[in-house]
């Protein structure tokens, strides 16, 4: 008679558990890359903090222009009493480009019928939020954005 | 060498003894309801039609920013017939997707989800998710202006959804924005990734419908029915709609052919009047009227929440349908699925009269 103990781990348990990792080990390295591979990498945002978005002479009151802030839509207005200002152009509702009407002297946003006055403030419609708001400097003809 | 030579020949190799046997013994019932037998069928059709014109227009299309928009002109101005092929790419979507809801309206109203079609249902509720992802990708592929802002909405939707939004929204972008890097995935997702998924599920619900046969609605069970066989006469039957549709697509893309619009402008305001598909409109209409804040979450989280539900709630239509599960009237889901429609074509026909 042999002496027979249990122990604790047979052999096939072993190899079941070496299996099971094994197989799991293959499967997260196969689709741990594909699942990276998907996930856009981050550029890196243009830091740019102030740009030249138009010229003064250009703009007549009550009207709006966009321009190019980085790789996003800005909006300049100028109010009928002749003031500037500068807002971001992407609408807070959706992500659609607003633009300036003249009629009814508002930032409006053709996607959703959303509305913001002259302040930039949501007023009609569906926007949660105020456009965006940035600092608006002249210099000489030049009208100068900045953000903060 | 006569054709059951050749026949014989075949057989004696692959056995097509099954096949011929389901082909004899396929029927068809005949009732006041069965005009609705031909819609699944007809959106098949169209789906082939996609096909065939799809791979037409990968051969000039161009999948970039910088060049996308002029290949499409390009097809519908120099290459001959490209607007035909086009039109006729658009016009079979659109149409499709008007078959396909038909056919799910009539499955569901005539309650085929009903037990044992339960797989049936839920492959079709996949191939409705798979059908609107096809019109979403394809929608962006000519690079104008409408497409553009459509995808941004779009995707900013997507970002709402609660916990998994912003790599939702980044992962449909290709990035923060929508650039040329939307366009080359949205690409990929159209000619590859979704036709795949859908040969997948299409094969395995047109199986389903070949192993359980036809549904008739539950007032008719048990009751002696006509029937017909479906090879060849109601096959006939079906070839004809096909051809009716088929002319009917020449005939909207030689006189309708489709727009091109113009060329996106990531620095343009979004253009008045703007509208999405027609199949979105209900829910781009529900969005407008959805107040701008509901106590303290932003209005379009829980209009998208909402919508997620109604989705899941759809899908498991088989399982929640108790009533009809026992082989009880469930009246309750008959007037749900009335309701449901006329809120989707009561918001639409408000959004195109607004």
């Amino acid at each position: 008679m042999e002496k027979t103990n249990t122990p604790l781990t047979t052999r096939r348990n072993f190899i079941d558990y070496f299996l099971g990792t094994s197989l799991g080990a293959t499967l997260v390295a196969t689709f741990y890359p594909i699942f990276k591979f998907l996930v856009p990498p981050q550029i890196a945002e243009s830091t740019e903090s102030s740009v030249v978005a138009a010229k003064v002479s250009e703009l007549k009151p009550n009207s709006g222009k966009i321009f190019k802030f980085g790789s996003k839509p800005g909006i300049i207005v100028k109010t009928p009493t002749g003031e500037i200002r500068a807002f971001s152009a992407t609408c807070t509702h959706l992500d659609c480009t607003v633009q300036y009407q003249e009629g009814t002297q508002q930032i409006w946003c053709a996607c959703h019928n959303g509305r913001y006055d002259m302040a930039g403030k949501n007023v009609a419609g569906p926007p949660p939020r105020p456009l965006e708001q940035f600092t608006v400097n002249v210099r000489g003809d030049e009208i100068i954005v900045s953000k903060g | 060498m006569n054709m059951s030579t050749i026949a014989d020949w075949v057989n004696d190799r692959a056995g097509l003894a099954p096949l011929k046997e389901l082909a004899q013994k396929k029927e068809v019932p005949l009732h006041r309801h069965s005009l609705w037998y031909y819609f699944g069928g007809m959106t098949l059709f169209l789906f082939f039609i996609q096909v065939g014109t799809g791979i037409l227009l990968l051969l000039y299309y161009r999948p970039s920013a910088e060049n996308a928009f002029e290949s499409v002109q390009f097809i519908m101005t120099e290459v001959q017939f490209g607007w035909l092929i086009r039109s006729i790419h658009s016009w079979s979507a659109n149409l499709m997707i008007a078959t396909m809801f038909i056919h799910m309206f009539s499955a569901f109203l005539m309650k085929a989800y009903r037990p044992p079609r339960e797989f049936t249902w839920i492959s079709g509720s996949l191939l409705l998710v798979i059908v609107l992802a096809f019109g979403f990708s394809g929608y962006l592929l000519p690079w104008n202006k409408l497409a553009f802002f459509a995808t941004k909405v779009g995707t900013d939707i997507a970002g709402v959804v609660p916990g998994i939004g912003d790599f939702l929204l980044r992962f449909l972008r290709g990035g923060d924005e929508v650039t040329g890097a939307t366009l080359t995935r949205f690409f990929g997702f159209h000619v590859a990734v979704l036709p795949a998924l859908i040969t997948a599920i299409l094969f395995i619900h047109l199986l389903l419908v070949q192993r359980q046969g036809m549904s008739v609605p539950p007032s008719l069970e048990g009751k002696a029915l006509k029937k017909m066989k479906f090879v060849p006469n109601f096959l006939l039957r079906d070839l004809m709609g096909w051809l009716i549709a088929l002319g009917a697509l020449a005939a909207l893309s030689a006189i309708f052919p489709w727009e091109l619009g113009e060329k996106a402008d990531p620095f343009a305001s979004a253009p008045a009047g703007i509208k999405p598909e027609w199949f979105f409109m209900f829910m781009f209409q529900t969005l407008k009227f959805i107040p701008a804040k509901i106590g303290p979450i932003d209005g379009e989280v829980l209009g998208v929440l909402a919508f997620g539900a109604g989705g899941l709630f759809w899908f498991l239509v088989p399982f929640l349908d108790r009533k009809t599960a026992q082989g009880k009237p469930s009246r309750g889901f008959t007037v749900i699925g009335i309701i449901l429609l006329v809120y989707i074509v009561g918001m639409t026909i408000i959004g195109y009269t607004q």
